[in-house]
């Protein structure tokens, strides 16, 4: 009933030389998600008068400063596959310091660097939970989040602290001369291009990559994931602080409860930049489309004098829509290579 | 015979362990009346316990259906907005009609539902991560909230005396709202621990991949877990309505992580797999009282949050470190008795 | 033998998991009353072929036949209700669950309103265990279970579905011979029912032991079926090898140097005992033994990524610090470990990237790294190893099995290693590239490193090692130079018989 099978080996004979690399690779997210910004500010420009003026792109820009800046590290733990939801909160914790120290009679050149240190340890306290005692981040950063927000509110109950001096004031709202871009956005931009490097370009963004990918291969490769990860959330920690220093000079207003919430809009830029919620994927350009994209549509939003309440609907489709595509787009994938694999399957 | 009995002893360990949490949440309890009772007696007066279970029973309603879909390894942060919005939408379907109360409360639970539904469908259809699902449906549905609202608020002389009876009126000298909450903890944790079904959500927390090889229904259980969420969330908002009367449409703002925090104080397990509804009520209670202890005690209230979530932070840790410790005492126990 | 349809059967059966083509147009009978057995080397296709009976898959192409009529499993559980009961290789076990309620999920007794009958779930449990000849208690949770009291828990599962189709991945790889003896008791008692049973082992007399019928499996196609009465041992070994076994072990003599590696009574409680041993430059040393006695776990303890509780490693004579990987590196360690898809490879990442993953400092030109290193080195060991690939940025996920463990080799030998422990190396990668891996390694060796080769594969360990050490029980039981190396030297000791006959 069964005949001997041949023996021999019939393999697929395989490309010696570089097979030329298809130009479906352009079809990636953060592509799409950079032309869809385009296509926003080009409708935008064209449909709403007040829209392309330096002014009000310098307001719009100023006002994404805080999100811009924590989403630089937030990208690096999600590509590592960890999160950091307590940003909003050092954010707010390092305001209401700076409103009490501030109301002490303390210098700013004082109080900055100490809320770096602050936010540091704030950093720092997540990530030992993290990583020496391997707790999820999802629950400690939630644990945090509520942490440090009750702190701001012991540190200056519900108070508001104003009257911050003017130049300091004007280092967070003016722009730099002869273009549109504030100084806290200019110094995003900076950023930007260390972290891009950072991430793309040396050997710790390599890792980061793999961490994210398959930790425990990384592991055995000699990577250090611990003290990467703990590297990542210190750094999270002092870059939410100073977004706490600029979010206070820039509305002129220290409060326990500034930039709640702001996590969200952080976590939905990165994500909606193409970067895989589960690690290992993503670009930093599509964060910085992402981010850009998520405050010329509120912007946009608000001109066209739709509530507030439209755009924290639109932020969170942005947000589903951001992690559905890409796997609705990898399960249709999948079924075509199915059919392509076994035409007659279909039989 | 020494694996049996080493298997006893493994099986003890454990067990006292789980046992514990729920134990020492309670000596917590004890311990923090007791105290508070000796510096300020009023805080034991009947009312004053009534204020507790009054306060606790929303939180412990959501943290038990938190509790289901936290078993199953995923999370709804999107309760907390579903409590606001039911409560604002059940405030406008009241005001100016006399609303039978049942009737009221089916149209809650069925917003509630319908939320539930579309966070169950693409957590389990589309195996988006829950945590972005959810955060992403909590927005939108603060949104929907906030728009409808738009600063208007519901105020106690709209509702009908039935509902607002179900807030604050008893039976029996036990107020209507706690009453609700235990019946439900009762049945959700009698369907969890002695249906097979709802073993199968402990499985799927467990290890997700056996489940798969089990035949268990994993999407439809983890669809079941968002769908009891969302009612029971439009149950808690109809209940916030009877209860305060007056809502704004920031109803319940920030309370997915309220209830978060009392579920895993209640020792349920972030990974899934493992926790009871009884931990997570209780987890409930413990926030709930800690807060009005401090009212009591005339500490500054804004320790509050600090307080749940170092609390939140302790009960992981202590839960990791047990775990790993109890590990640990296996393998060594397994070694010892040969393999 | 009875002319009623076979229970189970595949007809023409191919499967391919993007570019690997794990089975191709392979057929199977299972009938009643009948013990049918799986042959074949690692990577031949079983697990797939057993996954496709579970309806974990679905075939690309042919078909499932239940009782002589074609059939769809549309997942695990359609099979289940079709009578069909699996042991996979690996336990699939709910950790949080107790052990009854792991062996019954779904299929709960039931006391009134459809509750769980607690009491019932425990004695029927308890008269399971019985059957088998088990001392555990059905109410601990199964945390915490060895392997082999979880392979238990399994069988016990399996078994207590009364299928009408028995599938054993591998049911003893973890068992003493007791057990083994039981199950195979189990088995014939099944058999006498009249239900149709699958058996796969890597032990051939088990095999012969048990058996009826075999069917063979080479690369994912089927070779043969025959009865094994009038069968030896010898035939089905050149059934599933191919061909010869010299061309497929090509040792090269070599003279031992120096110690290199040294390991003195490395000891973590619970996992292995006073483990130690040396290993010279040009030697290649097997560390043989059942699957659970601590093999990996020593060569995971050795590298760093295991902690030790006692005892210590030296390289070249200086001491190891415990516990680092990134030393252990730098002292010259190199560790292709047992899980190639979780520990070996970062599946998602690129061939290119992989390789130089273990190497980033190396890779840098100033604070960044250089492409083109990167590229040129990683183009240069797959020319070396003779890698099979369409693009140097291709996803290693898409390679077959042999070329990913090549990715791997490649990937620790670029770091210029002076010890090269390499775990299960052949495990899952097809026979030509099974043998162009010994060569590798053979040569090597030859070159003056020193390698330690963890393996389940005996042939492999007798064939390719200079000396044999034997672990049972988190013990070395034996050490055996290749003079002396056979198939009962080595199961002996990894079965702890000889360590009975010297007491």
């Amino acid at each position: 009933m069964a005949p001997e099978a041949p023996a021999a080996e019939a393999r697929p004979v395989q490309a010696r030389a570089e097979a030329p690399r298809p130009l479906t690779r352009f079809i990636r997210w953060d592509v799409i998600v950079t032309a869809l910004l385009i296509v926003v500010f080009a409708g935008g420009a064209l449909g709403t008068s007040d829209f392309a003026t330096s002014d009000n792109l310098a307001f719009a820009l100023d006002d994404l400063s805080e999100i811009a800046l924590i989403a630089l590290p937030m990208t690096l733990l999600v590509v590592a596959a960890e999160v950091d939801l307590s940003v909003a909160s050092v954010l707010g914790l390092c305001s209401a310091l700076f409103g009490a120290l501030w109301d002490a009679g303390w210098a700013i050149e004082t109080i900055v660097p100490l809320l770096l240190v602050v936010g540091a340890v704030a950093g720092l306290v997540n990530g030992l939970l993290v990583t020496r005692l391997g707790l999820p981040s999802l629950a400690v950063t939630i644990g945090t989040l509520t942490l440090y927000r009750g702190l701001a509110y012991v540190v200056l109950g519900t108070k508001a602290v104003a009257q911050f001096p003017q130049n300091y004031a004007d280092m967070a709202t003016k722009t730099v001369p002869g273009t549109p871009i504030p100084y806290p956005f200019a110094l995003f931009i900076l950023l930007a291009i260390v972290t891009a490097i950072v991430l793309h370009a040396t050997g710790l963004g390599r890792a980061l990559f793999a961490i994210g990918a398959q930790e425990e291969a990384a592991f055995f490769a000699g990577i250090r994931v611990k003290r990467i990860k703990l590297l990542l959330f210190v750094v999270s920690g002092i870059v939410a602080s100073f977004a706490g220093a600029v979010y206070t000079l820039r509305y002129g207003s220290a409060r326990a409860d500034n930039g709640l919430g702001l996590e969200l809009a952080v976590i939905a830029s990165v994500l909606l930049g193409g970067v895989d919620f589960d690690g290992g994927k993503g670009t930093l350009g599509g964060v910085v489309a992402g981010v850009l994209l998520i405050g010329l549509l509120r912007n946009l939003l608000m001109l066209r004098d739709v509530a507030t309440e439209i755009q924290s609907i639109v932020t969170g489709l942005l947000l589903i829509v951001s992690v559905l595509t890409p796997r609705i787009a990898a399960k249709v994938r999948e079924t075509r290579r199915h059919h392509r694999a076994n035409p007659s399957a279909s039989s | 015979m020494a694996a049996v009995t080493a298997d006893a002893g493994g099986r003890r360990l454990v067990d006292t362990v789980l046992r514990a949490r729920e134990l020492s949440i309670l000596a917590a309890l004890i311990v923090l009346v007791v105290v508070t009772t000796a510096v300020n007696s009023s805080f034991l007066s009947s009312q004053g316990i009534k204020d507790i279970f009054l306060n606790a029973s929303i939180l412990a309603l959501l943290a038990v259906g938190q509790t289901m879909v936290v078993v199953t390894r995923n999370i709804d942060l999107s309760v907390g907005s579903v409590v606001g919005l039911v409560a604002f939408a059940s405030g406008k379907f009241v005001a100016g009609h006399d609303r039978n109360v049942l009737l009221v409360l089916l149209v809650g639970m069925a917003i509630g539902a319908v939320c539930g539904l579309v966070n169950g469908v693409l957590v389990s259809f589309f195996k988006v991560p829950a945590l972005v699902v959810t955060l992403g449906t909590l927005y939108v549905i603060q949104g929907l909230d906030y728009y409808w609202a738009h600063g208007q608020q519901i105020n106690a002389a709209d509702v009908p005396a039935s509902l607002l009876d179900l807030g604050n009126g008893s039976v029996a000298g036990i107020p209507y709202l706690p009453l609700i909450t235990v019946v439900v903890m009762l049945a959700v944790g009698h369907y969890l621990r002695s249906y097979p079904s709802g073993r199968e959500f402990y499985a799927i927390g467990s290890n997700p991949d056996a489940a798969r090889l089990a035949g268990i229904a994993i999407r439809k259980r983890i669809l079941t877990a968002y769908l009891v969420s969302g009612v029971l969330a439009g149950l808690a908002g109809v209940l916030w309505l009877a209860r305060f009367g007056t809502v704004v449409a920031d109803a319940a703002h920030g309370w997915e992580l309220r209830v978060v925090a009392a579920v895993v104080v209640g020792g349920v397990a972030i990974v899934g797999g493992l926790g009871s509804v009884y931990g997570a009520a209780l987890g409930a209670l413990l926030l709930t009282t800690i807060g009005s202890v401090l009212v009591v005690l005339k500490v500054n209230s804004f320790w509050q949050d600090a307080i749940a979530g170092l609390l939140l932070l302790l009960a992981i840790s202590v839960d990791r470190l047990l775990g790993l410790r109890v590990t640990r005492a296996l393998r060594k126990r397994n070694a010892r008795h040969g393999a | 033998m009875s002319e009623s349809p076979p229970i189970l059967a595949l007809a023409s059966v191919s499967k391919a998991f993007g570019a690997v083509r794990a089975l191709q147009d392979v057929s199977l009978e299972l009938r009643g009353g009948e013990i049918h057995a799986l042959a074949g080397e690692n990577g031949a296709g079983k697990s797939t072929l057993v996954k496709i009976l579970a309806g974990v898959h679905r075939p690309d192409e042919g078909g499932v036949l239940l009782d002589g009529r074609p059939h769809e499993f549309h997942g695990p559980g359609d099979a289940q209700h079709a009578g069909v009961a699996v042991i996979y290789q690996e336990p699939t076990l709910f950790p949080d669950l107790s052990v009854a309620e792991n062996i019954f999920m779904g299929r709960q007794p039931r006391a009134r309103f459809g509750r769980i009958d607690r009491r019932a779930l425990r004695a029927e449990t308890a008269k399971l265990f019985e059957r088998l000849g088990v001392a555990l208690d059905p109410d601990r949770p199964a945390r915490g279970l060895s392997i082999a009291d979880q392979q238990l828990v399994e069988i016990a599962k399996a078994i207590s579905r009364d299928a009408r189709v028995l599938i054993m991945d591998e049911p003893t790889a973890a068992l003493s011979g007791n057990e083994v003896a039981r199950l195979f008791a189990v088995a014939r008692t099944l058999q006498e029912q009249g239900c149709a049973l699958l058996f796969i082992s890597h032990r051939l007399e088990e095999i012969f032991d048990l058996c009826q019928r075999v069917t063979t499996l080479r690369d994912g196609r089927y070779i043969s079926t025959e009865e094994l009465d009038g069968l030896t041992p010898d035939d089905l070994v050149q059934r599933m090898v191919g061909r010869e076994l010299d061309t497929l072990y090509p040792k090269q003599e070599t003279t031992p140097g120096e110690t290199v590696l040294k390991v003195s009574r490395l000891t973590r409680e619970g996992v292995f005992t006073d483990v130690s041993f040396e290993v010279r430059a040009g030697e290649i040393v097997a560390l043989a033994g059942l699957v659970g006695a601590g093999r990996s776990e020593v060569a995971r303890a050795i590298f760093g990524v295991d902690r030790y509780d006692a005892g210590g490693v030296e390289v070249a004579a200086a001491k190891l610090p415990a516990g680092s990987p990134t030393a252990a590196m730098s002292a010259g360690i190199a560790l292709v470990p047992e899980d190639r898809r979780q520990q070996g490879l970062v599946m998602d990442g690129s061939i290119e990237r992989n390789i130089g993953l273990t190497q980033l400092r190396s890779l840098r030109r100033g604070p960044i790294i250089s492409r083109k290193v990167e590229r040129d080195r990683a183009a240069d060991w797959a020319i070396r190893l003779q890698l099979k690939y369409a693009r140097l940025s291709d996803t290693v996920g898409v390679l077959s099995g042999g070329n990913q463990q090549k990715v791997v080799l490649a990937k620790w030998l670029s770091t210029d290693p002076s010890v090269l422990i390499v775990d299960e190396p052949t495990r899952g990668i097809d026979v030509g590239t099974k043998a162009e891996v010994h060569r590798l390694l053979s040569e090597l060796a030859g070159q003056g490193l020193a390698v330690l080769m963890i393996s389940s594969d005996l042939p492999e360990v007798l064939g390719m090692a200079d000396r044999v050490l034997v672990m049972h029980e988190g013990r070395l039981a034996a050490e055996i130079p290749r003079a002396e190396a056979t198939e009962e030297t080595v199961m002996a000791a990894a079965t702890g018989r000889t360590r009975q006959e010297a007491a």
